[in-house]
């Protein structure tokens, strides 16, 4: 292994620091404070640690090749041979990720200006959106797996703070609860993960050493030749994809997302689409050089991965809810991110976590002015039309609907592409076939082309369809529009960091090559087969993408613009079944909350209270009162005799003690 | 070395620090008693004062520690007391001590502050109450005699008695008896142990109760088992450790806030505090026998108190059931017995005395506005007190162990001690225990899920939703007593979860005989099958830079 060399960088502390700074004025003083000095806490922390990120960004590029930054902040755990450094990494993987967060939150910021402006709990709000962004980049920067722990929760905290915001109302404030308890299922897979690793990696949790070659990665390769460590990655990584599914909503924990869309919606576009639910992803990717290694893992990745994407569309097609539409469609999304990693392409799970932070910001901040300006209506029932009043919503929004679809040179094509090419070709690693994977994850994509064009006709286009009164007074926004132009720009270009393979100018994979280069130099089959192969094949496979996106769309127009189907369907049959969402919650229900609630009376009512006090304490309480009964002619009130029977009593044990030995 | 030379003879004379400790609060307690008692004024001012004293003094405990010193007492001081029988008045402070003395001292003046409005009947008997109580607390923790240690250890259930019975809620009596006789059953068979172990020094020149005489008795196996069992019945009552904690909700409900804190603060620590202290250096042996039961109860009380802390309708009552399951993590590190385990034990008392402290105290908060600790009776309190709800999901968080607040630094070290004696996958010929060890370890880990389900639906029926009473539309928010009660706590909460090797460093070198020493024996007799190679590869003695992974298979 080639060492990489760190290069040590304060910048990246004060990186973290800002938003934390930010959340910290606001939420303590903030209720004393004027909207504009919130404002300017809230959104220029935000701006700052962005700038900085930049200029962080740069000294790392500026880096010869394998090179990192970090930042050594204090020893956190040190127990016997347990260490663990409060410590940050800047590389090229967190590079990406750091940008995206800081610009596309800085956006985001920037947008809830506007939308939450009339809301009593604006200094809460920013309070809690800034230690987000502090939990966020924690989770980006952690440079070994328990700092990147800490964010981790961090950021699931922030999310069940700000779905249940408005949290006089109890549905809101139990979505909350929702989300952290099933957040906190996938922790539990994540910690007992990192306790296994900690026992064979001699008490250091670090992605890479000091020395640049040490660390997680160099343990993956020991237990790899160890006897018996494949069983040990396998494991390991199993647990850590149990984890992902938690914060990046894939089966079977995914049902928290939906419900999490009772947040305000900036939040759902910045936590809950952007940039919090692709964590599980980054994690995967950050651990890439151990879920590698095992052909199981890998396989089951890829499979959970293409099941979401495609049960998440199925379920979002027939949503009337604009932001649960969205919901389902962030779910199918990062299935594609999952499936990505599953067929070992790295890049492309990284790339389309990019460009969906793009388009699917884009989507929600519209959502999120159409309802504002629709006096927080979001059922797509009673729209239509809105194109006259919501201009720059309508032609941003429609831009992200065609990079979701997959519409050439629109970025979601790009990034989705290069997953479908991985998937559909990755089965020449010799490895389990994974055409099946390719073929649901393709149908997966024309669903998505179909239900977002449906969404998109039934919002903007056709004739209005709610009352006149909402209608007279709806309205966009200019401190929300240009964030959305921003964006809607971003998914135009943002595509272009990954050109096809064959021409050799994929900007991502040469930038993410000291994090995922060793696959080729490793001499990974799959991997070399990818830098060599003919480009028919990915011409081929990209003209089938195209086909299905331009299917997906041309069904949506027939259907919806040209009324064939009504608006809302009969509830019926299939239908009804997808409208309830499989009755997952239903199941889950009756199988976990509804026995775990009973276990729990049970258990206090039966054991505590009638077997261990009822029978065992009551009972030798009782006993020893017949025995007091009995013994009550001693109890005469004669102090004398009290101390000549202490004197008597204590002497006899000595004596008993005396005489046993 | 063994721990009875490591442990080296007190001397005659020495600091009388710790002495000033444990005699301040008494004196003070005497000088109260001939204050009238009208003047409620005067007995709460010297309580205060006092106790705000005691705390000062011992701030030097912490900045003199010699961390580098490991189980040989410091501060210590030796006077004669009965020397006819050969008990004297001998303690001193270590690394397994130091952080809970300290929080002792830390607890009580906040505590006394808390009560100011709370208790207003028989305030000159609650002062003293309390004065007398600390002082028991600090001398049961620094006693190395253990005639002194159950001198200390009973006193301590006078005042508690008291606390309860006296300024309790309607069902106190009740209450009172139950704590007491769970309690009298297991300390007299602690007794009666100790009296044993007193006679077999006699063996050895004169019979004494000195802690490093008593440790240098040799003791066969089946006397190990017997004494074992009477130490760790008295300490499990304590803990309390399931199935023995049924007297625990009873008590907290109907303790005053004052009793509460102090019983959840410090005195359960008691409990783990004499396990480690006596139980465990004195019959390795018997520990190792009995481990699998401790740690399969431990276990289940971590389960079972979150379970059925879930089900409880009254706040007081499920942070009461909270502590089981709490303290069945001190126990499970305990159990472990390495550096993790047991840092992470000693760290976890701290942590629990500061959380669950702080919970009791809001929990008396929100009771001395309503009083009512129903969930029922609450709802919506977020929009009426908004800084007191902001205070109570942060010590929430610290209780379901975030990462970042003291609690997640207790737990994570004491789970991945717990780890560390799980089964290596595939390394054939393997016992029972590491099997034992691999499952328990999972399932204390899931309590990390059940805490965060029962915290917050508690949290979210008292403090989210509309507000349905009326009662609650109104209510002030903290006063400016209450933020200086509760703010220590807080931001104890967030230096211990931010810099817990500030806190873990003294432990390191008192803790280092017990793994060094008793562990071995302990493993020996819990997993005889390990094959000498694995213990090596195992044990902290091993060199850190050999790789833990073997890259071939064993010859």
């Amino acid at each position: 292994m080639e060492a990489r060399i760190p290069h040590p960088s304060d910048l990246l502390a004060l990186i973290v620091l800002l938003p934390l700074i930010g959340a910290f004025i606001n939420g303590v003083f903030g209720r004393h404070m004027s909207k504009r000095a919130v404002a300017f806490f809230g959104v220029g922390s935000v701006a700052a640690t962005f700038a900085l990120s930049v200029v962080a960004v740069f000294r790392l590029s500026a880096l010869p090749d394998q090179d990192f930054l970090y930042a050594d902040l204090w020893q956190w755990f040190s127990s016997g041979e347990v260490t663990i450094e409060l410590s940050l990494l800047l590389d090229h993987l967190s590079a990406v990720m750091l940008l995206v967060v800081t610009g596309v939150g800085g956006i985001i910021h920037i947008f809830s200006l506007g939308y939450m402006r009339d809301d009593p709990g604006f200094a809460r709000y920013f309070s809690y959106l800034n230690l987000f962004m502090f939990s966020m980049i924690l989770l980006i920067l952690g440079k070994n797996l328990l700092v990147m722990f800490i964010g981790w929760e961090g950021v699931g905290l922030c999310s069940y703070l700000l779905i249940g915001f408005w949290f006089t109302d109890m549905q809101k404030a139990e979505a909350g609860q929702k989300a952290f308890i099933t957040n906190r299922v996938g922790d539990l897979a994540f910690l007992i993960g990192t306790f296994i690793l900690l026992f064979y990696s001699w008490g250091s949790l670090d992605f890479v050493g000091a020395d640049g070659v040490s660390g997680l990665q160099s343990t993956a390769q020991q237990l790899a030749n160890a006897p018996n460590g494949g069983v040990v990655i396998t494991l390991v990584t199993l647990l850590f994809f149990v984890g992902a599914t938690g914060k990046s909503a894939q089966i079977p924990l995914y049902v928290w997302l939906p419900d999490a869309m009772a947040g305000p919606t900036p939040v759902s576009a910045l936590i809950h689409a952007a940039t919090m639910v692709t964590a599980g992803v980054y994690m995967m990717a950050r651990l890439n050089f151990m879920f590698a290694l095992s052909e199981t893992t890998m396989t089951v990745v890829a499979v959970i991965g293409a099941m979401t994407a495609f049960v998440a569309a199925t379920i979002a097609l027939v949503q009337n809810d604009i932001k649960k539409v969205l919901a389902y469609s962030t779910v199918s999304q990062i299935g594609f991110m999952v499936v990505a990693i599953g067929v070992g392409s790295f890049v492309g799970a990284i790339f389309h976590l990019m460009t969906h932070a793009f388009f699917k910001a884009t989507l929600f901040l519209g959502s999120g002015s159409v309802i504002h300006g629709l006096h927080h209506e979001q059922d797509i029932r009673k729209m239509g039309g809105l194109k006259k009043k919501f201009p720059v919503t309508r032609w941003t929004f429609l831009i992200a609907c065609l990079a979701i679809a997959g519409i050439p040179f629109f970025a979601g094509f790009f990034s989705k592409d290069e997953i479908l090419f991985f998937a559909a070709t990755a089965h020449r690693q010799g490895a389990a076939p994974l055409t099946i994977v390719y073929i649901i994850a393709a149908l997966a994509a024309l669903m998505t082309a179909f239900y977002m064009f449906r969404l998109y006709f039934l919002t903007f286009e056709g004739t209005y369809r709610g009352d006149k009164h909402t209608w007279d007074h709806a309205h966009e926004e200019w401190v929300m529009n240009w964030p959305l132009i921003t964006l809607a720009f971003l998914s135009t270009v943002g595509g272009f960091l990954g050109l096809p393979h064959f021409l050799h100018a994929h900007v991502l994979d040469g930038w993410l090559e000291p994090l995922f280069g060793w696959m080729y130099s490793g001499g990974h089959e799959h991997a070399l087969y990818v830098l060599n192969h003919d480009m028919g094949t990915e011409l081929a496979l990209m003209g089938v993408s195209v086909v299905v996106a331009l299917v997906g769309v041309g069904l949506a127009w027939h259907l919806y613009m040209r009324g064939r189907l009504p608006v809302a369907p009969v509830e019926a049959g299939w239908h009804k079944l997808l409208t309830n969402k499989y009755y997952v919650d239903e199941f889950y229900d009756l199988a976990v909350i509804r026995p775990l609630r009973a276990l729990a009376r049970g258990l206090y009512r039966i054991v505590d209270v009638k077997i261990i006090d009822g029978i065992f304490v009551r009972g030798s309480a009782q006993l020893v009162s017949k025995i007091g009964d009995g013994l009550r002619v001693l109890q005469n009130g004669d102090v004398q005799a009290y101390a000549t029977a202490i004197v008597v009593g204590l002497a006899a044990v000595l004596l008993l003690v005396g005489a046993l030995k | 070395m063994d721990m009875a030379t490591t442990l080296a003879n007190p001397e005659s004379s020495g600091s009388i620090l710790l002495a000033a400790l444990i005699v301040l609060p008494l004196l003070g307690a005497i000088l109260l008693a001939f204050i009238p008692k009208e003047q409620t004024a005067a007995h709460r001012g010297i309580g205060a004062t006092i106790s705000l004293l005691v705390f000062l003094l011992s701030i030097p405990l912490i900045t003199g520690f010699d961390s580098s010193v490991g189980f040989q007492p410091q501060w210590a001081m030796s006077l004669d007391w009965i020397p006819s029988i050969g008990a004297s008045f001998t303690i001193g402070l270590d690394g397994i001590s130091l952080w809970i003395v300290v929080l002792t001292t830390f607890l009580t003046p906040l505590i006394l502050l808390g009560a100011q409005k709370a208790i207003d009947q028989r305030v000159r008997e609650f002062v003293i109450s309390m004065l007398v109580l600390e002082s028991a607390m600090i001398g049961t923790l620094v006693a190395t005699d253990l005639l002194l240690f159950y001198l200390f250890w009973e006193m301590m259930l006078i005042p508690m008695y008291l606390l309860i019975g006296i300024w309790g809620g309607k069902n106190r009596l009740f209450a009172t008896i139950k704590f007491v006789v769970y309690t009298v059953v297991g300390s007299l068979l602690m007794l009666v142990a100790i009296i044993y172990l007193y006679v077999k020094t006699g063996d050895s020149g004169p019979a004494s109760f000195a802690f490093d005489r008593v440790l240098a008795v040799q003791l066969d196996h089946t006397e190990q088992m017997w004494l074992f069992a009477a130490f760790a019945l008295a300490f499990c009552i304590k803990v309390p450790l399931f199935p023995f904690h049924t007297w625990l909700p009873d008590a907290h409900t109907e303790a005053p806030t004052a009793g509460s804190v102090v019983l959840a603060g410090i005195l359960l620590k008691m409990g783990t505090y004499g396990l480690l202290r006596f139980a465990v250096p004195l019959f390795p042996e018997a520990m190792g026998e009995f481990s699998p039961l401790i740690l399969v109860l431990s276990v289940i009380g971590i389960v079972y108190g979150a379970l059925v802390a879930f089900a409880q309708q009254d706040i007081k009552k499920l942070v009461a059931y909270s502590s089981v399951s709490h303290l069945g993590f001190v126990m499970l590190g305990i159990v472990a017995l390495n550096h993790q385990g047991l840092e992470g034990a000693i760290l976890q008392m701290v942590n629990h005395g500061i959380s669950t402290g702080a919970l009791f105290l809001l929990v008396g908060i929100i009771y001395e506005r309503r009083h009512t600790r129903e969930m029922s009776d609450y709802g919506g309190l977020a929009a009426s007190m908004p800084v007191f709800a902001t205070i109570f999901v942060i010590v929430t968080l610290s209780s379901i162990g975030l990462p970042g607040t003291n609690g997640f630094a207790g737990e994570f070290l004491i789970l991945s001690g717990a780890f560390k004696d799980a089964l290596p996958v595939g390394m054939a010929g393997a016992g029972s225990w590491p099997m034992l060890a691999t499952v328990s370890a999972i399932v204390a880990t899931t309590g990390v899920v059940l805490g965060a389900i029962y915290m917050l639906s508690m949290v979210r029926r008292v403090f989210f939703g509309p507000v349905t009473h009326e009662a609650n539309k109104r209510l002030p928010d903290m006063s400016i007593r209450e933020h200086l009660v509760v703010g220590p706590l807080i931001a104890l909460i967030f230096i211990i979860g931010l810099f817990p090797t500030l806190f873990t460093e003294p432990m390191r070198a008192s803790v280092a005989p017990l793994v060094r020493d008793v562990r071995p024996i302990v493993m020996s007799v819990r997993d005889p099958n390990r094959l000498e190679k694995r213990l090596e590869a195992h044990s902290e003695a091993a060199d850190p830079t050999v790789p833990r992974i073997a890259t071939s298979t064993p010859e």
